[in-house]
């Protein structure tokens, strides 16, 4: 029997989730959800201005207000030492002011009082006075000289430059470009943009003064690691914080960071004693926590006269906002995007990255994607369907003749990466053949005759997912591993704890997959437990797509572990020797007699019961897993678009999505995730950005601003898939989260493009709006 | 103010501050928080309830508005603990991840589909266009709506023949 048909729903099987069950009966547990005894509620007072010296604040009136019970400013989280915190990436960020504000919406006081509507009530009543300052919104004219210095308390730092990064080969580059016949350029901006999961962020802060122990209900894509920071800015013993993480409505990078939000509420429960909840606000969601992307991008593609690429330049500045608070790990200050030389066998690259601080919220979040591999991903694929333009060849043809070949794997990239395997021509191919592509070609060329507009766009994107391993790979420090615990009871039903953290990818369902197939025990009797500190095994957390590559690894070795066990107990019941036995899905059986053989729950129920002389008791283990190595899905998307010369409007008439992530442990969770990810994709080609005014407020606070492709605008994806298993991981699974954000963007916007280039038309920067379609038609008239 | 509203077909009293939000009485005062809350500015639909059987953003009416009326969440789809057939097509056609849009979407579904039993994709995509989801892509939306639109047909064809 095959592990897809088998009984006890393993890998490959389309189970339906479990945890719907909740969701669908409204029983879902969000932290807003949660409602404790003698519970006071907080909210924040955030700056109108961007940039500003804090001349004072008065609080009395706030403070006198009926119901109120304490306002905070940043005065009194100095006296205890809080006014700042570190970031995850090595800088550290004012909770609350206490010198100037460096971004509109930054914290400046709190109210904690009996209920939501009291506290903003008083926030009406804190009087602040501002002085205010020259603003920077630019990143390149923040690391002019002269410009003013954002960052003034910190020691060393002279001007607005956060970091300045390199990878690859500068001098062979240079050389190799001094030799190209070709050499395609493309200046383009990744606009910033905000993950926006449909939960905000919030905390529901539980400081018992009698005992001490700090338990706080987060929204948090990473509980442990959030419990040593808490421990290592707080000053709490870690053992005495709890950190719970309950449903999360959506995370996508935005619930990585330790928000101001959290650490006010935590001080006021430790200061007064009694539970205090803060639900941040949708508008105060978007303008001051983790945004996504602003990279500023100059890239150089060389190539010889036969289409071949010899070598790729890129030079970029990212906007960093006021605080370096970007969730990516220390080693790669511009997270991963040296995987910009893509699916393409690329002998030489070098990346030059240069970070600025400007008075825009701080984040720099892996928005549904593996730390820049995003930007990566669409420079590159816009530059290769540029270059094909150049050349006067079709863009799916010059794919083909730079992928990486199939038996190239184990691939060294120029700038370092080993990919672990792939197929691109297949999955081109294929994406190719479902789309008709040779047809559409014709029919586009058919419709420009008749003054209508037709464009393809193709993106053949690699991601790389899944950090650590650990040498590599750190967050704050922490290595970058993952771990799974399992317990499988007397009877044979189970119970695993995992480090990695849902947000709605339905881990519930498809680790206990992954046990099923690995220890036969059925999916529907294991129960997946994750988000609470005290309860599960240290991890790293889920983002960059790490659940499946590194927990679902740990949680197959385990499994086997116990297996392993699970046959000297058999050998045992069964009176004969390990090496007589063969494993079968479910059970062990004697070598040449089948019919002699003990279940995995016979064996469950022995380990406590029946155990042989000497061996430990009990059938539980914990794994910590370490990879090899990342995973490197990929695939190709192709889109066909429909543009209205007269207005610019641009509709998606086709999208077919190739995927390969390896091993699909649900193929119907994964689906759904493509869907979500090819979503987002056409959102921030579409319509999603956060824009700044010059004197820094932010465009693109609330949902009447920031827009969200509803049902109405989305459109019907045509998903497939190829198999190319990870060689180094257990069950061979790749990670889906994050692939079809990171890869989608570029297609739509090379479709709308091609649709126009014919006009004269060679680049339109995200968001690709009908007016700025409209507008690069008519400038390339002129 | 006092009001007196029949929330999942139960009536109930209740002293409320004018100023109060109906989503906040029904989460906070009732503890009815399958209602959710995801924006400040009416775009969301997380906070979709039937008032009087009609789709409304409750973030966006006051508790005393509803008084005389009828108000029913999630909670109230279920009856006698059996899942509304739009409930179960959620989860069949894997209409959810997060959840956390999925009350209001099955609301504004259930509104649908008392109006129109056999709606087309594009009527669907119309009727949830005032409702965003983050994970989904909406698609699997459609396809539970569909699904739950023949269930409910074929439910209602059953009875009319029995
Ligand atoms: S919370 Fe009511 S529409 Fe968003
Ligand atoms: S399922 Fe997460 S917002 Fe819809």
């Amino acid at each position: 029997m095959s592990t897809t048909e088998s009984h006890v729903h393993g890998i490959g099987q389309s189970i339906k989730r479990k945890e719907d069950d909740r969701f669908i009966r409204g029983k879902g547990t969000y932290v807003d959800d949660i409602s404790l005894p003698g519970m006071l509620h907080m909210a924040i007072l955030r700056s109108p201005l961007a940039h500003a010296k804090l001349v004072s604040i008065d609080t009395t009136a706030a403070a006198a207000l009926d119901g109120v019970v304490a306002v905070i400013t940043g005065a009194d989280l100095a006296a205890h030492n809080l006014a700042w915190m570190p970031t995850l990436s090595g800088d550290t960020q004012a909770v609350f002011v206490t010198d100037k504000v460096r971004f509109q919406g930054q914290e400046v006081a709190a109210v904690v009082a009996e209920s939501a509507y009291v506290a903003y009530d008083a926030l009406d009543l804190i009087e602040v006075e501002y002085d205010p300052l020259d603003v920077i919104v630019d990143p390149r004219k923040a690391l002019e000289a002269g410009a003013p210095l954002i960052r003034d308390e910190k020691e060393d730092q002279t001007d607005n430059r956060c970091y300045h990064w390199e990878s690859g080969d500068k001098g062979a580059t240079d050389a190799a470009f001094a030799k190209a016949a070709v050499v395609v350029s493309l200046d383009t901006h990744y606009p910033r943009c905000h993950p926006a999961p449909l939960e905000t962020c919030g905390i529901v802060a539980d400081v018992n003064p009698a005992t001490g122990k700090a338990t706080l209900h987060l929204t948090s894509q990473a509980p442990h690691a959030h419990r040593t920071l808490f421990a290592i800015v707080a000053g709490l013993p870690e053992q005495n914080i709890q950190i719970k993480t309950p449903d999360i409505g959506g995370g996508f990078g935005n619930k990585v960071p330790i928000y101001p939000g959290y650490v006010a509420a935590t001080a006021a429960s430790l200061l007064i004693g009694r539970p205090v909840k803060w639900i941040e606000s949708r508008s105060e969601n978007l303008i001051s926590t983790g945004f996504a992307r602003d990279f500023h991008m100059s890239g150089d593609l060389a190539l010889d006269n036969d289409g071949k690429m010899l070598a790729l330049r890129v030079k970029l500045v990212s906007d960093n906002g006021a605080f370096f608070a970007d969730a990516q790990p220390t080693k790669f200050r511009a997270g991963l995007f040296h995987i910009v030389t893509g699916s393409y066998d690329m002998p030489v690259a070098h990346i030059e990255a240069d970070g600025a601080y400007t008075n825009k919220a701080p984040g720099g979040v892996a928005y549904r994607c593996s730390f820049r591999v995003t930007e990566a991903s669409y420079l590159i694929e816009r530059l290769v369907q540029n270059a094909a333009y150049e050349l006067g060849t079709d863009p799916a043809a010059l794919r083909f003749k730079n992928f990486i070949k199939p038996e190239q794997f184990p691939y060294k990239s120029a700038t370092g990466f080993e990919y672990d395997s792939g197929d691109y021509p297949r999955a081109l191919e294929l994406a190719l053949e479902q789309l008709g592509y040779n047809q559409l070609r014709q029919e586009q060329k058919k419709l420009r005759e008749e003054g209508k507009l037709l464009g393809i766009g193709i993106a053949s994107f690699t991601e790389v997912v899944g950090a650590g391993k650990s040498k590599e790979y750190d967050i704050a420090g922490l290595k970058m591993f993952d771990s799974a615990e399992l317990r499988v009871h007397p009877t044979g039903k189970a119970i695993l704890k995992i480090g990695v953290q849902t947000q709605g990818q339905g881990h519930e369902t498809t680790f206990a997959q992954i046990v099923a197939s690995e220890l036969g025990i059925p999916s529907e009797d294991v129960v997946v437990q994750y988000g609470d500190t005290d309860n599960v095994p240290y991890g790293l957390g889920t983002y960059a797509s790490r659940s499946t590559p590194v927990a679902g690894a740990a949680t197959a070795v385990i499994a086997r572990k116990l297996r392993e066990k699970g046959r000297t107990l058999a050998a045992h019941l069964l009176e004969v020797s390990e090496e007589d036995l063969e494993w079968e899905t479910d059970h062990f059986s004697v070598k040449g007699a089948p019919d002699k053989k003990v279940s995995i729950q016979d064996v469950a129920f022995a380990a406590y019961t029946n155990m042989p002389d000497g061996m430990e008791p009990g059938l539980e283990g914990v794994h910590y897993y370490d990879p090899p190595n990342m995973t490197y899905p990929f695939g190709s998307y192709l889109v066909a678009v429909e543009v209205d010369e007269g207005t610019g409007e641009w509709k998606v008439r086709r999208m077919v999505a190739v995927d390969d992530c390896g091993v699909r442990i649900n193929p119907m969770i994964v689906e759904g995730q493509i869907h979500g990810g090819l979503t987002e994709g056409y959102a921030i080609a579409a319509m999603q950005l956060i824009d700044f005014d010059e004197e820094g407020n932010c465009i693109g606070g609330n949902f009447t601003d920031y827009l969200i492709p509803t049902a109405w605008e989305t459109p019907h994806f045509e998903t497939h898939e190829t198999v190319t298993p990870s060689p180094h991981h257990p069950i061979g699974a790749k990670g889906v989260g994050e692939s079809a954000t990171v890869g989608s963007p570029a297609a739509y916007v090379n479709a709308v493009v091609d649709a126009v280039r014919h006009l004269g038309v060679t680049n339109i920067d995200m968001p690709v709006t009908s007016a700025k379609v409209w507008q690069a038609i008519q400038d390339a008239k002129t | 103010m006092d009001i007196n509203v029949t929330v999942n077909s139960k009536p109930t009293s209740a002293d409320v501050e004018p100023r109060r939000l109906l989503v906040h009485w029904l989460r906070d005062d009732l503890r009815l928080t399958a209602t959710h809350v995801g924006c400040d500015t009416t775009s969301c639909g997380a906070c979709t309830v039937l008032v009087d059987g009609t789709p409304i953003k409750s973030c966006t009416l006051l508790a005393v508005q509803a008084n005389g009326r009828e108000v029913t969440t999630v909670e109230g789809l279920a009856t006698n603990g059996q899942l509304h057939p739009i409930q179960a097509a959620f989860k069949e056609e894997h209409g959810l991840q997060c959840g956390f849009c999925t009350p209001g979407m099955m609301m504004v579904t259930a509104a649908l589909l008392e109006k129109n039993e056999d709606p087309s994709e594009e009527d669907i995509r119309w009727a949830i266009s005032g409702n965003i989801c983050r994970c989904t892509g909406y698609q699997n939306i459609v396809k539970s709506v569909e699904l739950a639109a023949g269930q409910i047909k074929a439910e209602r064809a059953d009875a009319t023949t029995a």
